[in-house]
């Protein structure tokens, strides 16, 4: 089986795992008094120190969750009272499905925000917008740096779901200049059932949390955290970057599938190194998904439900791709994905584009 | 042999994609979402597909086979409910089913088998596809209880060939369930599937009613006169034969008023007592599985009775049918030939 669905999860990285594994052998809450207690707090507290250093605030700043989407919520209910949401049009949908009535930015044919039309609508009045630093179908990047400074200017608060960069390039609140930043345990090479949202000192002193319980995460998540998952998260980020290695490979599974008939998605635009979006004109995103399966190649297209069942994408529905949106497969390398699988790629979309085109 | 198993999480297509796995072929299972699920039930927040798709999965995950759900919404919407719907604001009697193999199943899940490379289509329906002299044969299931081959009169010859209805065979419904829990499979005691998937709260009215506000909208029930009895909320409440629902009209003196004829024009619903109905009638879009030629045979125009001597004559894209005794013929229900046990085609019943 050859896994090239990365954004949907990455695979462990083995120092993850060692951490993982060497945590859940230790008996502790976090919150307890005793000495147990106090070994469950540290690795916790180490494991914030690192994350918060990583991904570019202070460690009082950072508030473990579940995951991604969680993260998303926290910051969505937790600094958007009284102001209006502005959603990307190709957020993820830990974001769409909690704000039905927000204000949607369009983003241009290559999946960017528009950021002139950004700056019309933060003046009119408060708001809290949200963009994706990248995305997870295109792997298109948002400039968000300057969607920062436009916030800024107009008095918004900016909350970027950093989920799809964490591990694969810089990403960093203080650098982007946002007021909060989710990112998730597993799309980076942790375990999954961790999150967190990393905030600026002044949106952690003005957030309100989703979950009180028992007042953990400083009262703003309460719940007894996953010391073991969290230990795995922080040794997952530690991690370094493979940008160059996996676009060069990204690169050579994209000319490779161009070659066989493929169009790809957003080229032009600044995209994430292991991502590419192949539209395959004439065939169903299903069928090519399934075809390269039976084939041996895990990849993907558009929102899976929990069905299973595979919907248009509504990422390329508002870039304007029009029928190209339900042609389109999601290709996505692994921090662990070698030449070997891109050729055993090529291989089979070849296969499958031949069979395929002449079927339509 | 690759065979593509249309699984709908029922016993029937489970047992039928166990028994291709046990006998070695390479199956996959593909489930068909043809209509959103929490929307049909009207509960907010409900997912969008139904228990039936959790548990094919399940089913192919015991058996160990790649399943996959295959989303035919538009195209279920397009073929099947919105012909559902205007089929009853022309004041006929629609058979979704047959629409819905004509094309979600018979049509885009085999060009699916062909794009997987796979040989096959199997599905859980009772019938027989016997390979005759000149090609693939449907016949009736072995078990008459079970037979569905009214509901798939439609299926061309060429469909026919690339398909697979392993239960055709089976002697009942006992000996399916049996083999159900022969292969593990979960389902086995799951009740049988009943009316029409896409009004699970069974009131087909108000689905109706949302694709075609005129086939729901009030009107008059007279005789054949013309002079108004009562009045109806909605011709799509009505088939010609029915005796229900017809309020002050019901009775005639001591006679009972059935439905003779519905008139989508002027919305009026025409009541009368039981005629000896009409002995010939007029069928379009015919699929003919034998080459079309005068013929006498028996016919069945509806799914559950007993067929009708009758003589059939091809008529460009339709067909006269003769009936050697008069019947009441439904507009728009399926008028299937039959000789003995073979299927040798039909159409659907002008009005």
């Amino acid at each position: 089986m050859i896994y090239l669905d990365a954004n949907a999860t990455e695979p462990l990285r083995p120092s993850a795992r060692e951490a993982l594994l060497a945590a859940l052998a230790v008996t502790g809450n976090p919150s307890s008094v005793h000495a147990a207690g106090r070994q469950a707090r540290r690795m916790v507290e180490a494991a914030r120190e690192s994350l918060a250093a990583r991904f570019g605030a202070r460690p009082a700043d950072l508030v473990f969750t579940s995951g991604g989407t969680e993260a998303d919520a926290l910051a969505l209910y937790g600094l958007g009272a009284g102001r209006r949401v502005i959603l990307g049009a190709t957020e993820h949908d830990a974001l769409r499905a909690a704000a039905p009535d927000a204000t949607v930015l369009p983003v241009d044919r290559h999946g960017r925000a528009d950021l002139d039309r950004l700056a019309a609508l933060l003046a009119q009045g408060p708001a809290l917008v949200c963009l994706m630093h990248a995305n997870n179908e295109t792997g298109v990047l948002h400039p968000i740096a300057e969607a920062a400074a436009i916030c800024r200017r107009h008095g918004a608060l900016l909350h970027v779901d950093a989920v799809q960069t964490a591990g694969r390039i810089g990403t960093s609140l203080a650098a982007l200049g946002a007021d909060s930043l989710a990112i998730s345990s597993h799309k980076l090479g942790g375990p999954a059932g961790a999150g967190a949202l990393l905030l600026t000192e002044a949106a952690a002193a003005a957030l309100a949390p989703l979950i009180r319980g028992g007042g953990q995460e400083r009262g703003r998540r309460g719940g007894t955290p996953p010391v073991a998952i969290i230990a795995g998260f922080a040794a997952a980020a530690e991690a370094p970057l493979e940008a160059d290695r996996l676009a060069a490979l990204r690169d050579r599974a994209e000319q490779a599938a161009i070659a066989a008939g493929a169009v790809p998605v957003a080229v032009e635009a600044a995209r994430l190194p292991n991502t590419t979006a192949l539209s395959l004109p004439g065939v169903a995103a299903q069928t090519q998904v399934i075809a390269l399966d039976l084939a041996g190649i895990c990849v993907s297209a558009g929102a899976a439900c929990s069905s299973g069942k595979v919907t248009s994408s509504h990422v390329l529905e508002a870039m304007g791709l029009g029928p190209r949106a339900g042609e389109t497969i999601r290709v996505s390398l692994a921090w662990n994905t070698a030449a070997a699988d891109i050729a055993a790629f090529a291989a089979a979309y070849a296969t499958l584009a031949g069979r395929l085109r002449r079927a339509a | 042999m690759r065979i593509v198993v249309a699984m709908s999480g029922g016993v029937d297509s489970s047992t039928v994609a166990g028994l291709l796995a046990e006998q070695g072929h390479d199956v996959i299972g593909v489930t068909l979402q043809l209509y959103d699920h929490g929307a049909a039930i009207a509960r907010k927040g409900a997912c969008c597909a139904g228990q039936d798709i959790h548990d094919a999965r399940r089913v192919a995950d015991h058996l160990g086979i790649p399943h996959y759900v295959i989303d035919a919404e538009a195209r279920f919407r397009a073929a099947v409910m919105q012909d559902f719907a205007d089929s009853y604001a022309r004041g006929e009697t629609p058979v979704p089913c047959v629409r819905c193999n004509q094309s979600v199943k018979f049509t885009d899940l085999l060009a699916l088998t062909a794009d997987l490379g796979a040989s096959h289509m199997a599905t859980g329906h009772y019938v027989q596809r016997i390979d005759g002299p000149d090609g693939a044969e449907l016949h009736r299931a072995v078990d008459p209880a079970r037979d569905q081959s009214w509901f798939l009169f439609a299926t061309t010859r060429a469909q026919l060939g690339r398909s697979l209805f392993p239960l055709g065979a089976m002697p009942d419904k006992a000996t399916v369930r049996a083999h159900a829990e022969r292969l593990g499979i979960q389902v086995a005691a799951k009740p049988d599937s009943q009316d029409i998937c896409f009004v699970p709260s069974g009131s087909y009215a108000d689905v109706v009613a949302k694709l075609r506000p005129d086939a729901a909208a009030a009107g008059e029930i007279v005789n054949e006169d013309g002079a108004v009895l009562a009045r109806h909320d909605g011709i799509a409440r009505y088939t010609v034969g029915q005796a229900k629902r017809l309020g002050t009209a019901t009775h005639d003196g001591a006679t009972r008023r059935i439905v003779l004829a519905l008139d989508p024009q002027t919305r009026r619903v025409v009541v009368g007592p039981r005629r000896d109905g009409t002995a010939t009638l007029r069928l379009r879009e015919m699929n003919w599985l034998v080459p079309p030629a005068t013929l006498r045979c028996t016919v069945k125009l509806r799914a559950r009775e007993e067929p009708h001597p009758a003589t059939v004559t091809p008529d460009g894209a339709g067909a006269l049918v003769t009936l050697d005794t008069p019947a009441l013929p439904a507009p728009g229900q399926a008028c299937v030939m039959y000789d003995g046990a073979r299927v040798l085609g039909g159409g659907f019943i002008l009005g």
